[in-house]
């Protein structure tokens, strides 16, 4: 056994826009342990559930995390919609369905870039950031905002977009899918990306099970796990089966977003052949008074919501389980034994979001 | 439209406790869009070669010595950027247990952005107004 050395990486690291925190036990350049600290970002905001109305808590919610800022709103609205039993139009259904997809497709392009800066490769990073802005630009048109949209509210959404807006946003993104694809080429094809990721922190499906890897991470593993299956909003309409790799290293995650991208353009486009007309709202005339869990598929993996109604407009509690927490355990097994050079590549490959998981 | 700016600033950013938003904006300033990289702008990791520091987030006991040291480890002159309302005053969150207020409790902040998220166009503003505030500092240090 060489001698050991404790590397602290982060909380302020180039590569992390992010703060976290991990000691490395380092022997020679081989990473033997990792050690996280979190809490850098903790605000505590599941408890001003206290004092915020449940239907204004939909605000708080949705900063829980600027990228997947609308799934968080559309979990929580979800949880109290169904702990008051309140059944929202199908096309509010669809239009939540519509600006999830769109989320993914604007949260995989960011990793994307994110990954490509993280080995030095800037000008991947600057392209995979130009076409993200085609879906912000998507996303101001329809909502108002670029990264917070305050879209969803409890009992449909806020507002409705116009068939022809629809399909002038399947207009844009056919013309995005070939720039994608370019793109993602270098990802997949690249000899010298391709050195970075195969055979980079291998994680097997029993490993990936028993550390409850979720999302991308558990499914580059080949653990078949979408919540998108279980059918919320509109998502039993559409037609889409969970993408699946078997290799389970930093390049299997990536081909698993990769992959992401096209499936959820694909949703897209079924969501708005399928739209049906009618009212994007109904009326709250009722307050929570039931308990009940959501799972809803975020870019990075399952979230879990739980609402706790008394009967009053305050909710008693609010819990959230995000992805990235679930993740890390996963990430943690695979810094073990990796070069200190991989640890940066590592670390973004969960896709972490430590705002979601400290909240 | 900046060329009466006689020195390229480097910046440096930090989350203090913000939700994200505001931090991809900050990194979409960076990218084609809006691309500050042309007036070379750019983004460092090293607190030693920034000449502005872009601080999001409202600030908490974990991570204001965090802040500190980054400031500290700047070199004068330097101006410090608060971006969206969470830096400000601390925003939505300002009711949180964990939450001590806007980044001015920890370090003297030069230029307010406001926003939640703050928009790319209003950090580039905060960053241009910080360009300002740098000139003045840096005169202020040659007459000494």
């Amino acid at each position: 056994m060489g001698k050991r050395t404790i590397i602290p990486f982060g909380p302020q690291h180039p590569v992390l826009p992010e703060p976290i925190h991990l000691d490395l036990v380092m022997e020679d350049e081989v990473v033997v342990e990792a050690i996280p600290s979190i809490g850098f970002i903790h605000r505590g905001l599941e408890k001003l559930v206290e004092i915020k109305e449940f239907t204004e808590y939909v605000y708080v919610a949705e900063r829980i995390c600027g990228i997947c800022s609308f799934m968080h709103g559309m979990g929580y609205c979800q949880s109290v919609e169904h702990g008051m039993n309140l059944t929202i139009p199908r096309r509010a259904e669809y239009l939540r369905t519509i600006w999830a997809e769109l989320s993914r497709v604007h949260s995989h392009l960011l990793w994307l870039g994110l990954l490509a800066d993280g080995f030095g490769f800037e000008s991947l990073f600057m392209h995979s950031w130009r076409l993200r802005e085609k879906i912000l630009d998507i996303f101001e048109a329809t909502t108002g905002g670029r990264v917070i949209f305050s879209v969803c509210k409890i009992g449909g959404v806020r507002r409705d977009v116009s068939n022809e807006t629809l399909q002038s946003i399947i207009k844009t993104l056919v013309d995005m899918e070939a720039e994608v694809k370019e793109l993602t080429d270098v990802f997949i094809n690249d000899y010298t990306v391709k050195s970075r990721t195969v055979g980079v922190g291998v994680m097997s499906l029993q490993e990936a099970h028993d550390l409850g890897a979720v999302g991308p991470m558990g499914r580059a593993s080949g653990l078949v796990q979408d919540m998108r299956l279980l059918g919320y909003a509109a998502y039993d309409d559409l037609d889409f089966a969970p993408i699946v790799e078997t290799a389970g290293d930093s390049y299997a995650r990536t081909v698993v977003r990769i992959r992401e991208i096209f499936q959820s353009i694909d949703l897209i486009k079924q969501a708005v052949a399928k739209i049906p007309d009618g009212e994007v709202s109904v009326p709250v005339k009722d307050v929570p008074r039931a308990e009940c869990f959501e799972r809803l598929e975020q870019p990075r993996g399952e979230v879990i919501y739980y609402t706790k109604g008394i009967g009053t407009k305050f909710l008693e509690r609010v819990r959230v389980r995000t992805p990235t927490f679930a993740n890390i355990p996963p990430l943690l097994h695979c810094l073990k034994g990796c070069d200190l050079a991989d640890v940066p590549i590592l670390i973004l490959t969960i896709d972490p979001c430590i705002s979601c998981t400290e909240r | 439209m900046m060329s009466y700016v006689t020195k390229s600033p480097w910046i440096i950013h930090y989350d203090g406790s913000s939700c994200n938003g505001c931090d991809i904006e900050v990194l979409a300033c960076l990218t084609p869009m809006y691309d500050v990289e042309r007036f070379g702008i750019i983004n460092t990791g090293n607190p030693k070669h920034a000449d502005i520091f872009l601080l999001t987030g409202s600030v908490n006991e974990q991570n204001i010595p965090v802040i500190k040291q980054i400031y500290e480890q700047m070199p004068e002159p330097k101006v410090v950027v608060a971006i969206g309302i969470c830096a400000t005053s601390g925003g939505i969150f300002a009711e949180c247990y964990n939450v001590q207020g806007g980044s001015d409790k920890v370090v003297p902040v030069d230029v307010y952005v406001p926003g939640c998220a703050a928009r790319p166009e209003a950090i580039i503003d905060g960053v241009v107004k910080g360009l300002g505030v740098l000139a003045e500092k840096r005169a202020a240090m040659v007459k000494k």
